[in-house]
Order: structure tokens, then sequence, then C-alpha cells
């Protein structure tokens, strides 16, 4: 039965402010889950907390607002319990690079296939406008008594150096290219990365829909000037085609170095795609052979008259004196 | 008992102690003897000071004493630290090479230990030497046996022709095993067919220790005086075995316990003393199942408790029985995600094994000070069960118990143990998985497999276009407070979770009237609880039935209480690991001394059972006995429960907090104490190097 995209829609009330980001990436999820017919009691939304946080609610399939950034170790759990859910990830850049980077980084060293999804916008919205780890040096955002002392983490090279095997970016303005984007990341087979530029109206006022747009570069000619482009567009490409280290590492290197990519120019696409490093679930199937057809969540404990089915008899037998 | 003996086997981390205890209580056990034994170490890899101390009974015991019968030092530092707990009429097997070893070359002697290690030496006009500490302990009346074990070695190596056998220490700890086997009394054939057992799997391994366990064996001078020394020690290679008696180690009964009671996901991150019981489940991870294909644990190392807890609760969101496992530090971190799991109604279980804090503490060793701190955990007010176990045979079957309770009332549970229960080596009764009964409340299942509610599909949430709102609600308001609860995955009964407050449906709301009903749903259970679980399983007292199985057969009947003479007569209420002392320390009290007293374990600490413990404590016009309360930590934590709940105050604190575990010896001399009328209010224990 084909499923529409109403179908993937709540009648929870959206409270984000006019404009927001946000929205545009609601609907490309919604969208991606559409396109490819994700039964919505085989998805789960998990999201952290902030604004994005709230995402889970407006989706129509299950959902899980967790806590502030914890939202990855959450949602892997439930992936490895029941590996036959479609799992997304989501939550603020503040939630996954700041408070919970190193579940970010154990994430990508354990590659289990899920997509995690980060709503970038250089400030924490919904404590009034602080900056948030990808907000440059130096950059003074409205409600910023003066301007940001640390440097920005760069999202697209920590995901990559820390083993994320799909790695890219969409625009929150882009919606179909965003959904597209999506689509890829839930399709591809391991832990996939998608960090989207989503300008907040609100607190951001440096990095703009305008801005993006590269309104402020419009010079005598007029001409427009967008900063963002897709590598798709370009020679750009991210996929490694043989399990060699040296493709590997020349394609990790290639999206490293794209990463650093900013200011007048903003690449926007996959920068690093890889399913030939083995899935987290390979690695319990080589101790537990019967890991996928009987996974955590599917096996049976109790016996028909209510007590346990387990066997212990051969481990009580060598402890028995 | 006819048979009480301690013995006691020291060295360098890292040396082979734990493996020597392992060969001496399996050849006991093997022989029908009952064990109990500890295991103390620093937080250290190697060269540190290791013991483990084995008690050998011939009846059932829960707990050690303070003393030793027979010392096995293969080291210096063994010999410093514990020639002064050697009782007169007991003996010491060390290495004679080390006679003229002084204090100044054991590194691993800290200062304040050394300072008082000196004074004890020169009070007895000793050398700071081993050949000293040894003269003193002479002196005290106990029987020496220097074995030089460099030429047990030297004769290994030309039996087998191998040289590098000659300098190979590491079998210093079946040669003390073996001589002291051999000293009280029993034959060579049980210690070969043990070694034999424990090696079964490395064949070379197994064969160097018996040709040294034979040549120690040998080797023993049968000139020295050994008639008076087993005149009070002695062992038989056989005694009456109870049929179906198992050998386990403390942290065995949990894990055991999780894979009877269907836990199948157990995320952790590595912390003393929790983590032997993850390994160990994950060495087992493939189960058994009666008439089905094989089960499996998945057990994941994770980057930290935060993340340990955060999968649990994912898990366990899936319907899989989940859990995890830490010790304090790791607690501490969890707390946060504690308090989701509250609101959002998930059972989990989170087996806390406890050690002495505050901060890092002692990072291996023993405390029951974490009580207070998991009662409060997490910031606002939610449900959640705290549970504590006495003794290892009781830690498998309140495993079971812990998993049925956090389902059946949808809240975290934390199952309390702890160092002393997680590093004992015991005796007892083989665990029967088919007595641990699955009750998993109103989990709804689509098949009826696994023990839960089947279910019928909600109307109108086919996932046809979805033009009807799903009728599932998953904290849909009930008589009881508790909702039915769907999993992740299962078909049309998707919900949601959130940590803010939310509505039926799980979507945020701050509506003041939903707040207070919802509030009030998430905290009768506060009540139900205490009201659902079975009295006996909230709190018992444990009446000794001496000769009587291994005596674990505890009842919720009406002992035998009464103090004779003078004696006011006195109940004892304690918990967790503090039980088992307690209760020997009882037994101690009526066997020498006449006085009966009476013994109360809370296990359900929270919520508190207040009513089943009001029964206990007044039921027979009990309102004029002597209440202490036992346990290991300072501020006497269940007793402030007692304040708090009963407006009970003990009259006296038995408490320890040195980090090492309780002796029923010492226990029982602070009763004894308290019996006698001459015990402050808080009597503090100190034994144990």
């Amino acid at each position: 039965m084909a499923l529409r995209l109403a179908d993937y829609k709540t009648d929870v009330h959206n409270d984000w402010c006019p404009g927001c980001g946000d929205f545009g990436i609601v609907n490309a999820i919604q969208m991606a889950l559409a396109e490819m017919g994700v039964r919505r009691d085989k998805a789960a939304i998990f999201s952290g907390i902030g604004c994005s946080g709230k995402t889970s609610h407006y989706i129509n399939t299950y959902g899980i607002h967790t806590l502030h950034g914890r939202v990855l170790t959450f949602a892997q759990g439930a992936k490895l319990a029941n590996p036959d859910m479609t799992i997304l990830a989501v939550g603020g850049d503040g939630d996954g690079l700041g408070i919970g980077a190193g579940h970010f980084v154990a994430a990508g060293r354990r590659n289990i296939d899920m997509t995690y999804v980060i709503f970038d916008n250089g400030v924490y919205g919904l404590t009034k406008g602080q900056a948030s780890p990808t907000l440059k040096l130096g950059e003074k955002t409205k409600s910023l008594p003066s301007p940001n002392t640390n440097h920005s983490v760069n999202p697209i090279g920590l995901a990559v150096a820390s083993g994320f095997t799909f790695v890219a970016r969409g625009y929150s303005y882009d919606v179909r290219h965003l959904k597209d984007l999506l689509t890829q990341a839930v399709r591809h087979k391991g832990l996939a990365f998608l960090d989207v530029l989503q300008p907040c109206p609100t607190y951001n006022d440096i990095n703009t829909r305008d801005w993006y747009a590269g309104k402020d570069m419009m010079k005598e000619s007029m001409e427009r000037h967008n900063r963002i482009y897709k590598l798709e567009d370009t020679k750009y490409d991210p996929t490694v085609n043989y399990d060699d280290p040296a493709e590997n590492n020349r394609h990790l290197a290639q999206a490293l170095v794209k990463s650093l990519e900013w200011g007048e120019r903003i690449p926007t696409g996959v920068f690093y795609s890889n399913e030939l490093t083995g899935q987290y679930s390979d690695r319990i199937k080589d101790k537990i052979p019967n890991y996928t057809e009987n996974p955590p969540a599917r096996q049976s404990i109790a016996r028909a008259d209510g007590t346990s089915n387990a066997d212990l008899e051969r481990i009580l037998d060598s402890l028995e004196v | 008992m006819e048979v009480d003996l301690t013995w006691m086997i020291g060295g360098p981390q890292g040396s082979g102690v734990e493996s020597g205890a392992g060969i001496f209580s399996q050849v006991c056990a093997e022989a029908g003897y009952h064990i109990f034994g500890k295991r103390e170490f620093y937080s250290n890899i190697k060269g540190e000071h290791s013991y483990f101390v084995v008690r050998v009974t011939d009846g059932a015991t829960h707990s050690n004493t303070s003393g030793t019968d027979l010392l096995a030092a293969f080291g210096a530092e063994t010999i410093f630290r514990h020639y002064d707990g050697v009782r007169a009429g007991g003996g010491i097997i060390y290495n004679s090479e080390l006679e003229q070893v002084g204090t100044e070359s054991v590194h691993t002697l800290d200062g304040p230990f050394t300072e008082r290690l000196h004074r004890q030496l020169d009070e007895s006009g000793a050398e700071h030497t081993v050949a000293g500490a040894l003269q003193c302990a002479r002196n005290a009346g106990v029987f020496l046996y220097p074995v030089p074990f460099k030429e047990i070695l030297a004769r290994l190596a030309e039996e087998t022709g191998d040289p590098k056998l000659g300098g190979f220490v590491r079998l210093y700890n079946t040669i003390a095993v073996s001589l002291s086997l051999r000293l009280l009394g029993m034959s060579a054939a049980p210690l070969r067919d043990s070694v034999a057992k424990i090696f079964a799997k490395k064949p070379a391994v197994s064969d160097v220790n018996t040709r040294a366990a034979m040549l120690a064996y040998d080797a023993f001078d049968t000139r020295a005086d050994i008639a008076g020394f087993q005149a009070g020690n002695r062992l038989r290679d056989s005694v009456q075995k109870e049929p179906h008696t198992i050998l386990v180690q403390g942290y065995q009964g949990t894990a055991l316990g999780k894979m009877a009671a269907g836990c199948r996901f157990q995320p952790y991150y590595p912390i003393t003393p929790a983590s032997d019981e993850s390994v160990y489940m994950e060495t087992h991870e493939i189960l058994d199942v009666i008439d089905d294909r094989p089960g499996s644990t998945v057990v994941i190392q994770t980057e930290d408790e935060i993340c340990a807890i955060g999968m649990t609760i994912g898990g366990a969101l899936t319907g899989t029985r989940s859990a995890t496992c830490t010790s304090g530090p790791g607690f501490s971190l969890m707390n946060e995600a504690l308090g989701w799991a509250g609101i959002n109604e998930v059972p989990i279980v989170i087996t806390d094994y406890q050690r002495s804090g505050p901060s890092t503490g002692l990072p291996t060793r023993h405390g029951q000070d974490d009580l207070l701190s998991v009662i409060f955990a997490g910031h606002g007010e939610f449900p959640r069960i705290v549970y504590a176990s006495g003794s290892v045979e009781e830690s498998f079957y309140d495993t079971g118990r812990c998993f049925n309770y956090a389902e059946e009332f949808q809240v975290p549970l934390i199952h309390m143990m702890d160092k002393f229960l997680a590093n004992t080596v015991q005796t007892c009764r083989r665990f029967d998985p088919q007595k641990v009964e699955i009750r998993r409340g109103k989990l709804l299942e689509e098949e009826a497999a696994t023990g839960g509610t089947a279910v019928e599909a909600p109307d109108g949430g086919g996932g046809d276009g979805g033009e009807a709102a799903p009728a599932y609600h998953r904290f849909a308001f009930t008589d009881d407070g508790i909702s039915p609860r769907a999993k992740l995955g299962m078909d049309d009964f998707v919900f949601w979770n959130t940590g803010d407050e939310s509505d039926e449906t799980g979507h945020i709301t701050e509506d003041p009237i939903l707040r207070i009903k919802m509030m009030e749903k998430r905290m009768s259970r506060l009540d139900l609880i205490p009201d659902r679980i079975p009295a006996e399983e909230q709190a018992l007292e444990i009446t000794d039935e001496r000769g009587h199985g291994d005596g674990n057969s505890s009842s919720a009947g009406t002992g035998d209480y009464q103090a004779e003479g003078a004696h006011r007569p006195i109940t004892v209420v304690t918990w967790g690991s503090a039980t088992g002392p307690a209760r020997d320390a009882i037994e101690m009290l009526r066997r020498q001394d006449g006085i009966r007293a009476r013994l109360i374990q809370v296990k359900l600490l929270h919520p508190f059972p207040t009513g089943r413990l009001t029964e206990l404590l007044q039921s027979g016009g009990r309102e004029d006995h002597t209440v202490v309360d036992i346990e290991a930590n300072y501020s006497g934590q269940l007793g402030t429960l007692l304040v708090q709940n009963l407006g009970l105050h003990a009259d006296h604190y038995i408490l320890k907090y040195s980090g090492r575990g309780m002796t029923c010896t010492e226990v029982y001399g602070a009763l004894k104490r308290i019996a006698d009328g001459t015990a402050g209010k808080r009597e503090v224990l100190k034994y144990g190097a």
C-alpha cells in the first residue's frame, strides 16, 4: 500500500519560529520516508534536546525525544536490540558536537546502520542564542555579549575522522536536495551523517538565508553569488570504489580537505561514502551467528508455563563440585 | 561445626594469588566442605599486595572470621602484613629464602602501615625482617613451616629437563597450595584431580602445575611438628557432600540470573568491581534455549556510562529485557538518564556493585555507601525501585525478580550489590533457572511467545493512509496507573516518548492539570509497589536452622529472639552483604553466650516497605527491644531510612567504612558489647588489612 507524505505528519502544533530552517528538514525527512515507503511502525526518530529535539513529535513514526547530547546512545541501543528498525537520530550542533561529542566519535567507531542528522545553525536557540560549536571564532551573533572566543568544530571532518561511512551536507532551504541526501543516507549500509546548514532566523544574524544566498557578495554587477554549491555538479567523487587502504585514504583525505572549504563557496552533497568497511552488525554476527534472524528483541525468553526458557545446564555443570 | 578453618594466601598482584585460591577452594569444595572466600586487592595491575582468604567449614557459613589458621606466603610482604593475624595453634608456610628480607626492601609497604609494623616489632624487640615478624608469630603460639620454594622449582626443572622452569616463580601459588593441603592432612589425589579439572582446557599448564604440586607435596619436611598444628586444623579427603553444590564467584550470581531472566542486551562501561559480570556474560553470550534455537546476550562495551544507560533504555524500548552494570562513579553519570527512564516508564535494570566512595574513593574496596544516593538519584520526582541482595545465591533469584518488578511496574530498577559480594567465592546450592518466573506486566506482544499480553492491533491504525489516529496511547490513564506498553517496531502501535512532561500519547505538554494527573499516575506506583510485591520479598526475618541444607532456608516466621537473663531483646536490622556476617554473628552469640537476637534483612529499600517492617518489628509485643542497625558505611544509611519512614531511631549502629568486608567475629564482638551494655551508640569495625 503506497504511503503518502501526509501519513508521516502528526497534528502536533509546531512551535518553531516563522522562517526556521528546521521546517525544511522535517519536510525532507517526511518526503524521504514516503519516497522509500518505510512503514511508520518500522521507523523511529530519536531526537536530542533543543528546537531540533521536537522533530520527533512532528513525524508520524515512533518518536523518542531523548536527552541533551545523548540521542545517539538511545538510538544505537534500539538498533542493536532490534536491527529491523529504520533509525534516524536528529539533534542540533550543540547537542551532537558539544555536550554529545564523545558519543559522536564513539558512534563513528562502531558504524551501526542508521542515520544521524545534525541541524547546524551555530547557536543555542532555545536558550536564547549562545554560541554553539559550529560558530566561527570571533563572530558575534546578535545575542552574544562579545564575539565568540572558541574555534569552531568541523562536523564533516570530525565525522570522517571518527569513522562514519557516509558523510554529507545539505541545506535546509533546498528541501528536494536534502530529501535526496536523506534517502541516500538511510539506504547507506552503515552509519550515515548528514550535516544540515539551517539558518536560525531569530538568533543567528550572520549565517542567514540571505548570507547563504550570497546577497552580501553582490557587487556592481548585481550578479547572484550563491555560496552554496553541490559537489555532484563538480568532478568530486565521494565513493570508495574498491576495498583497498590506499583508495580509502585518498577519499578520506579528499573529504577532509573539502570539508575545510567555507566562506565564499560552501559545498553540499556527499563528501564521503564507503560501504566496503564492515558494519557493526557484521562484527556481532562473527560472534553470534544467528544475530540477524534472532536479535535480542525477537528472542523468546519464557516457556508456556511462564518460567525461564534459558538452558544454563552446561554452565552450571562446570560450576558444580 | 567441627571444622571451621581459615586459610590465607597472599602475594604480589599478578603472581597467581587468585588462581592459587581457586585451586585450594576447588579441592576443599570437591571434598564436600563449605567454602566462603574473599579477595582483597589494590587498584593496581601488578606488584601491590593482594590476598585471598578462604573459610572452610563442614556446615554452612555466610561470612569470614577474623584471624587466620593457616597462612601460605610466598612473598615477604604477605608475612609482614598478616603474621599477627594468625591464631595461636595456627601455622605459617613460607618461602624460607625470605627470612632475611627487611621491611626497607619491600617497596610496596606503604608509609602508614610500615610505621605501625615497626612499632609493633619494636615492642616485641624483634628486628624489622621477615625473621623478626616470624619470631613474633612463634612467640604467639604459631607453628612455622619454612620451605625452600626455589629448590622445588629446581627439582621440577631437573625432572622435566626444562631448565627454564627453575626460575618459573608463577608456580609458587600451586606450590603453596600443595604444601597447605599436605599440612592440613589431605592426600595428594584430590589436589591432582582439581588441578586437572581447572586446567582441563590447557594440557601443558595442567601438566606443569600437577608436577609442581606433587613435588611440593613430597618436599614437605615430615620431620616438622605437624601434630601440634593438626590437633586444631585438619581436613579430610572427603566429608559428606551436599548434592548439587556449585562453587560460584560473586558476580556469577547476577550474570547467570540475567541469562535466566531473559536479559538479552547489556551495554556497560568497565569499572571495578562491576565489569566481571559483563565480561562473564559476554563469555557466555550464546545461550542454549529449551525447545528453541540458540539465544544470545548482546553485550556492548560503550564509551562511558552515559552511553551504557542510554543504550540500555533504547534496548528496553524494543521490548528486550535490557540491563547495565556499574559501580558508584558510573552510576553517578547515569543520573540524568535514570530520570528519563522514570518519566517515560521504561523498565531497565541497573546492577550497582557498590564500592567505597566518595569520588574514586577506595576503588577496589568494599562499601555500602551508595544506598541513599541511588534512592534519591536524579533531579525531580519519579518512581524507581531499589532492591538489595544479601548473598550470591540470593542474587541469582533476585535478578529474576528485579526484571519482573521493573516490567510489572514500568520503572527503572537498581539492584544493589557490592564489592564484598562481587569478590566472594562460595559454595551454594546449584541455581535452578526453572524457578525463575518471567512476568512482564502489561507488555503488549504480537505473539504470546515471550510472556507478555497478546493483543490485536488497535482500530484505525492500519498504516493504510492514517485517516484515523491510532487508538494506542502509551501513557493512557488506567485504574492502577500503569498503561499497556508497546515496543518499538510493533505493527500499528506507534508511540512517542519525551523527557518533557507529556500527554497520554507521549507528546509534550505544559498544561498544569495534565501535569498533575501525570505526576499522580507515575507517583502512585510508590504505593502500588509495596502493595503488590509479596511481603517476604520486601523484608524477611532470618531464622537459622543449622544442619538443614546450606542454611539459606530463610523464613519469614517469628523466631525466638528472647534474650536470656538480664539482656534486653536485640533486633538486628540490616541489608545487602552485611546480612551474612550479621547472621553468623547472631549464631555465635546464641552458641557462645546463649543470647538470642532476631535478624531482619531489608531487601526492598525503595519504596520503603514501611508496612512490612512495622509488622516485623512490632509483632508479638516487641516494642521493647534494642534495635541495632548493621551496615558498611559511615552514617548508617538504612538507619536514616528507618527514621524517615518509621520514626524509628536505632539504639546502636554497627558500622564499617575501612573498605574491608565485615567478619562475623567483629560483628559478634560488637553485638556482645551491646548485650552487655558496654557498647557505644556507634560501634565502628576495623578488622582487615
